[in-house]
């Protein structure tokens, strides 16, 4: 939490802890259609953080009040499973999740043809269960990609990333150390055909300079995470389609 | 949000965005233009530090509350901060009494943060016993009047709270609220300042009309010493790179001009 850090998280050659560059990612592996009740999942794996997601719907709106004639009521719970961190997160929603889960669902409303289904509701649900910062990232972009598994209409599959500052240096894609002891964050997600920002967060203490740094970092890095999410939905129907044919998006 | 009143939105907002293409505003004000401000520090004595902010017809009372209590595990030589927001009935039509909404939820955490994460307050200063007792900081947002624009508002009223706050003394295990140990030892100024986006247009402070219409908000929290602090995106809209730049560089001239509203009103 914006302590001092008394470890240094950059070593005498510029390298990080784990060993990555300013600039790099950590590996990430995604996966869609792991679920077998959902009607649409995905399971993404980036550094330390495992995390799954779930779609269902359009389905009928509960409690029935919210209903819109307009447009779907799309539902965002990013949840942390309690052993999915160091000291037990006491289970359900606390005060981080319900912020984390109004601003994710936000960034998804961009992109959901919401107006296609009206008087119904699309629930997104995400798990984490295992964190290593960047969580709302990773539930993010495993939340679009389910989306787009559970074959909801979109505009854009949402990407995410983070970049922020160490040791006075701006990088890509915090990890827990780099987080508790760093000097900011900056969580963001993107619409990638459009380059516009959907999910934007900062905290922490940059200048100008460092701020607009790590926020073209941030793209860069959630356009590199949306390549894999491109390949992974790609992968599914090289698997399931063995006849080859074609499925109009 | 309340059903029957769609309609009614729907119209006003096409008002709204029709007015922002020609550059102008429900209230007449220019694109980056506060509302008028008043701060009343000290509005409630039963507290230690309190402030009532008025941004046009948006009203916020912050009050801050003092107790001893264990430092967290991890920041054994630190004081606490503690952050809350009620929407309170009274404010709107559209608030409810109950659990505290999210939008509750965000107020509170972003004026939070923006106070956290700048240091604002010397957390240091407020260990009376490293690791076992430490001061811990109550921030309550108290909504009495939702006209938009609830971060700005809250976020100078808990600034101006914290800097009219007195720490209690604390002898024998016990607090002395009658008595004062120190002022509320501060290290920066941090203040929040919001832009929403109508059409391609951009807005300073947002009425609530401007609110419900916008697509999108952003909230950028800047320190007295050139620092960004806080920033936190709010609704289903998009911004561009380009755009989030403009509105920094309008953020830090803005912040310093609440900070001078803060600065006269310490004198005053």
């Amino acid at each position: 939490m914006g302590g001092k850090s008394e470890v240094p998280l950059l070593d005498k050659n510029g390298k990080r802890i784990d060993g990555r560059d300013l600039e790099e990612l950590r590996p990430v592996k995604m996966e869609v259609g792991v679920l077998k009740k959902a009607d649409g999942s995905a399971y993404v794996e980036w550094g330390g953080n495992k995390v799954i997601a779930a779609v269902y719907g359009p389905r009928e709106v509960l409690p029935k009040h919210l209903a819109n004639p307009y447009k779907a009521v799309l539902k965002y719970r990013y949840n942390m499973a309690p052993f999915s961190v160091d000291d037990r997160k006491r289970p359900g929603p606390d005060r981080r999740s319900i912020e984390i889960s109004k601003i994710s669902r936000e960034a998804l409303e961009r992109v959901v043809m919401l107006e296609y289904f009206p008087n119904t509701m699309i629930d997104v649900f995400v798990e984490i269960l295992q964190a290593d910062a960047g969580t709302r990232c990773a539930a993010l972009t495993a939340a679009s990609l389910a989306l787009a598994d559970a074959g909801i209409p979109m505009r854009d599959v949402v990407a995410a990333c983070a970049a922020g500052k160490i040791d006075g240096k701006v990088v890509l894609d915090l990890k827990k150390e780099e987080d508790n002891y760093g000097e900011a964050d900056m969580p963001i997600a993107i619409s990638p055909r459009t380059g516009e920002i959907v999910l934007f967060q900062m905290d922490g203490l940059m200048t100008k300079d460092e701020y607009m740094k790590a926020l073209r970092l941030a793209v860069e890095g959630a356009r590199k995470i949306n390549e894999i999410q491109k390949e992974t939905l790609k992968d599914k129907y090289k698997i399931t389609n063995l006849s080859g044919g074609d499925n109009n998006e | 949000m309340n059903r029957e009143n769609e309609t009614l939105w729907t119209l006003k907002s096409e008002y709204v965005h029709r007015l922002a293409k020609q550059g102008l505003r429900v209230d007449n004000r220019d694109a980056f233009e506060y509302r008028d401000i008043e701060v009343t520090p000290g509005y409630v004595t039963r507290s230690p530090g309190s402030a009532l902010v008025k941004l046009g017809n948006t009203t916020v009372l912050a009050g801050i509350s003092m107790d001893v209590g264990t430092p967290f595990q991890d920041t054994p030589n630190e004081g606490v901060i503690m952050t809350g927001a009620e929407l309170v009935p009274l404010a709107s039509p559209t608030f409810e009494s109950g659990p505290p909404s999210e939008d509750a939820i965000e107020l509170a955490r972003v004026v939070d943060r923006g106070i956290r994460e700048s240091k604002a307050i010397d957390l240091e200063k407020l260990v009376i016993e490293e690791g076992e007792k430490v001061w811990m900081v109550f921030i309550d947002l108290h909504i009495l009047d939702y006209d938009g624009n609830l971060f700005d508002a809250s976020a100078l009223a808990a600034m101006a709270a914290l800097m009219h706050t007195n720490v209690p003394k604390y002898e024998d295990e016990k607090v002395i609220r009658t008595e004062s140990s120190m002022k509320m030892p501060l290290r920066r100024v941090p203040v929040e300042t919001t832009f929403a986006k109508i059409g391609d247009t951009l807005l300073l402070d947002p009425v609530l009309d401007e609110e419900k219409a916008a697509d999108v908000r952003l909230t950028i929290a800047t320190t007295d010493d050139g620092y960004i602090c806080a920033s936190q995106k709010g609704g289903s809209g998009a911004l561009t790179v380009e755009e989030i730049e403009m509105i920094i560089d309008k953020s830090f001239e803005k912040g310093d001009f609440l900070r001078g509203i803060l600065k006269d009103n310490m004198k005053g």
